[in-house]
């Protein structure tokens, strides 16, 4: 029997403003994400990549749509859920473009405090952060407050912490835009290791062309809208 | 895993040394409280110390302390003699300015007689007034040490015994002589004036032998009251109870004081309560991206409010308790007396965290207000 889709957003429209200053944001947009992959969204500035992004990680409201979360009806017309950070803490992990690591915590404390957040012990919340250090290669660094973190540290620390709940759905914006070509591939490789082994959904929205090759599917948006598919991502997208 | 303590932690420096400035300003708070506290004790000690029961004045007037009161000495006779009357005192009060090792010193003369009400109380070191001339018992406040001499008006008078902690209400330290002593330093006039007065006056003699009150210690289970309003019929004299005079103090010379401090520390509280607001408002702002971060990740409200709420508190914690520990270790070198009651202190400890609850209430609104989705932004 198929998988089903982690992520599953049909129809999904979101506008800013009324009459003359009405922005369309987002038109209609439909797509699904199994486990397991990778997918890439890229497009010009004021295309909708973020806004998708925000819609789909709950924290900005669509207009209309619908969507299911890990099989779970999110948004129909409306959020069904009130708790939607519990619902963010629970089913979606973020990566950002620059890593926002609270530079108060150090490196397993920042991972260590989405998983208590969530209800974990701290006790259990080191180990988990531990695990995660030692998994993505750098729990020798586990220390270590972000200043004294390279980039590409500090963004192995911001994916560590994103899997700390174990997520289904990754949503990582622009992960490599501030990193050199060597140690963009190596988060790709990391996202691409935890997608496979967690069976999760990743979801990265990017301009960065030396990475297009790392994804399963490259979905475009323009104005707003899915382009038509090619190549790869004919199977998982549904053109408007 | 505290967040608050983990942000302070990491700007600790910043962090004390924004509480330091705070603390300063509090523990000035908490001196001015003393200093009011140390007021009353003072203003009142004079007249608690004296140990009387009622104060037997001049007629139409509220006491010593309040404005003039004379009476002729030998009321003190008419006075002891009244039912219920255990001991009676005539005393005599003078601010002077008497030298002494090359210093001025200004000094509340009290004059009393020799074991009667109005003498020295607790004499903490040397003895009492024993010898009815040139003997003095002073306040350890006025520098001098027993069996030192000090000069007041032209005699030379002899420290027998010490008191502690004995001022007036301007505080002055007190010094204790015998009332005949007191009487001849305010009526003794230096030769020249002497002679004058003596020509101008050919033949008439005013009395010296005048009090400025007479203190009156009653027997067991007499009431103070009723025996107030007996000698108020002798239409020449007015009684208070120890209460009345209290009040009348506390009225005439306290209460502005009061209020003068009161606001004083009303505005300097403003001002800690607006210094912490901006503080904690200027940490939050700081804080925008990681609290977009935890709003984002899943954070609830209530972490980020206690976030800032926690660490508005820690402010007034640690400033509080600094400040008061450096007023507690520099009360004794302020020029007058500082008291610190635990009852203020936690008065005012109570207010501090109050001002903070309500300064980081701006902090709170700027945080609940922070777009989750700002953290995204590059």
């Amino acid at each position: 029997m198929a998988e089903q889709p982690v992520v599953e957003v049909r129809g999904i429209s979101k506008h800013f403003g009324e009459g003359p200053t009405r922005v369309d944001a987002l038109r209609g947009v439909s797509l699904d994400v199994y486990p397991g992959t990778v997918i890439g969204l890229k497009g010009p500035s004021g295309s909708g990549k973020s806004t998708l992004l925000n819609v789909i990680g709950c924290i900005l409201e669509p207009t209309s749509g619908s969507m299911r979360l890990n099989g779970e009806l999110v948004y129909d017309g409306k959020w069904l859920r009130a708790d939607l950070r519990g619902l963010r803490l629970e089913k979606i992990g973020f990566i950002f473009q620059s890593h926002n690591l609270l530079p108060f915590l150090n490196a397993w404390e920042n991972i260590a405090v989405t998983r208590i957040l969530a209800g974990a012990s701290p006790a259990q919340a080191k180990i988990r952060a531990i695990e995660l250090l030692t998994y993505l290669g750098i729990e020798r660094r586990k220390d270590a407050m972000p200043g004294e973190l390279s980039g590409g540290e500090a963004q192995r620390v911001a994916i560590a912490r994103a899997l700390a709940n174990d997520p289904r759905i990754i949503l990582a914006d622009e992960p490599t835009a501030a990193l050199d070509s060597q140690r963009a591939g190596t988060v790709m490789d990391m996202l691409r290791k935890v997608a496979e082994e967690h069976r999760s959904a990743v979801i990265v929205v990017t301009h960065d062309e030396k990475i297009f090759d790392r994804f399963d599917h490259i979905y475009s948006l323009r104005d707003g809208a899915l382009e038509p598919p090619g190549g790869a991502a004919a199977d998982t997208l549904v053109p408007q | 895993m505290n967040l608050a303590l983990k942000d302070i932690s990491h700007n600790l420096g910043r962090f004390l040394l924004t509480c330091l400035g705070l603390s300063l300003l509090l523990g000035i708070v908490l001196a001015m409280v003393g200093i009011y506290r140390g007021l009353v004790v003072e203003s009142l000690g004079l007249v608690r110390a004296a140990g009387a029961q009622v104060w037997v004045v001049e007629g139409g007037t509220r006491g010593p302390f309040a404005e003039a009161s004379r009476l002729p000495g030998d009321t003190r006779e008419a006075i002891a003699a009244q039912w219920g009357v255990a001991a009676a005192g005539g005393v005599s009060y003078q601010n002077i300015d008497a030298q002494h090792r090359g210093q001025t010193k200004r000094l509340m003369v009290v004059g009393a007689q020799i074991a009667r009400p109005g003498e020295a109380p607790l004499v903490v070191e040397g003895r009492p007034i024993l010898r009815s001339r040139y003997e003095a018992v002073a306040d350890r406040g006025a520098g001098l040490a027993v069996g030192e001499q000090i000069r007041l008006g032209r005699d030379m008078f002899t420290v027998v015994g010490l008191t502690s902690g004995l001022v007036a209400s301007g505080g002055d330290p007190v010094i204790f002589i015998t009332l005949r002593d007191a009487q001849k330093l305010q009526f003794d006039l230096a030769p020249a004036a002497a002679r004058r007065e003596s020509a101008r006056s050919a033949g008439a003699t005013g009395t010296t032998n005048t009090v400025n009150a007479i203190l009156v210690r009653l027997l067991p289970g007499v009431d103070a009251n009723r025996f107030a309003q007996d000698i108020v019929r002798w239409k020449h004299l007015a009684a208070l109870t120890q209460e009345d005079q209290e009040a009348v103090l506390a009225r005439s010379v306290i209460d502005r004081a009061r209020r003068q401090i009161g606001l004083f520390t009303t505005l300097l509280l403003t001002v800690s309560t607006v210094i912490v607001g901006l503080i904690i408002y200027t940490m939050t702002i700081d804080k925008k991206k990681a609290i977009a971060t935890l709003k984002l990740i899943g954070a609830p409200d209530r972490r980020i409010v206690g976030l800032i709420v926690q660490q508005a508190i820690a402010m007034g914690v640690i400033s509080f308790v600094t400040g008061a520990a450096l007023i507690s270790a520099g009360h004794g070198y302020f020029p007058r007396r500082v008291v610190l009651e635990p009852a203020d202190s936690a008065a005012l400890f109570g207010v501090v965290i109050i001002a903070c609850l309500l300064a980081s209430a701006l902090g709170v609104r700027t945080a609940l207000k922070i777009d989750p989705a700002s953290a995204l932004a590059g």
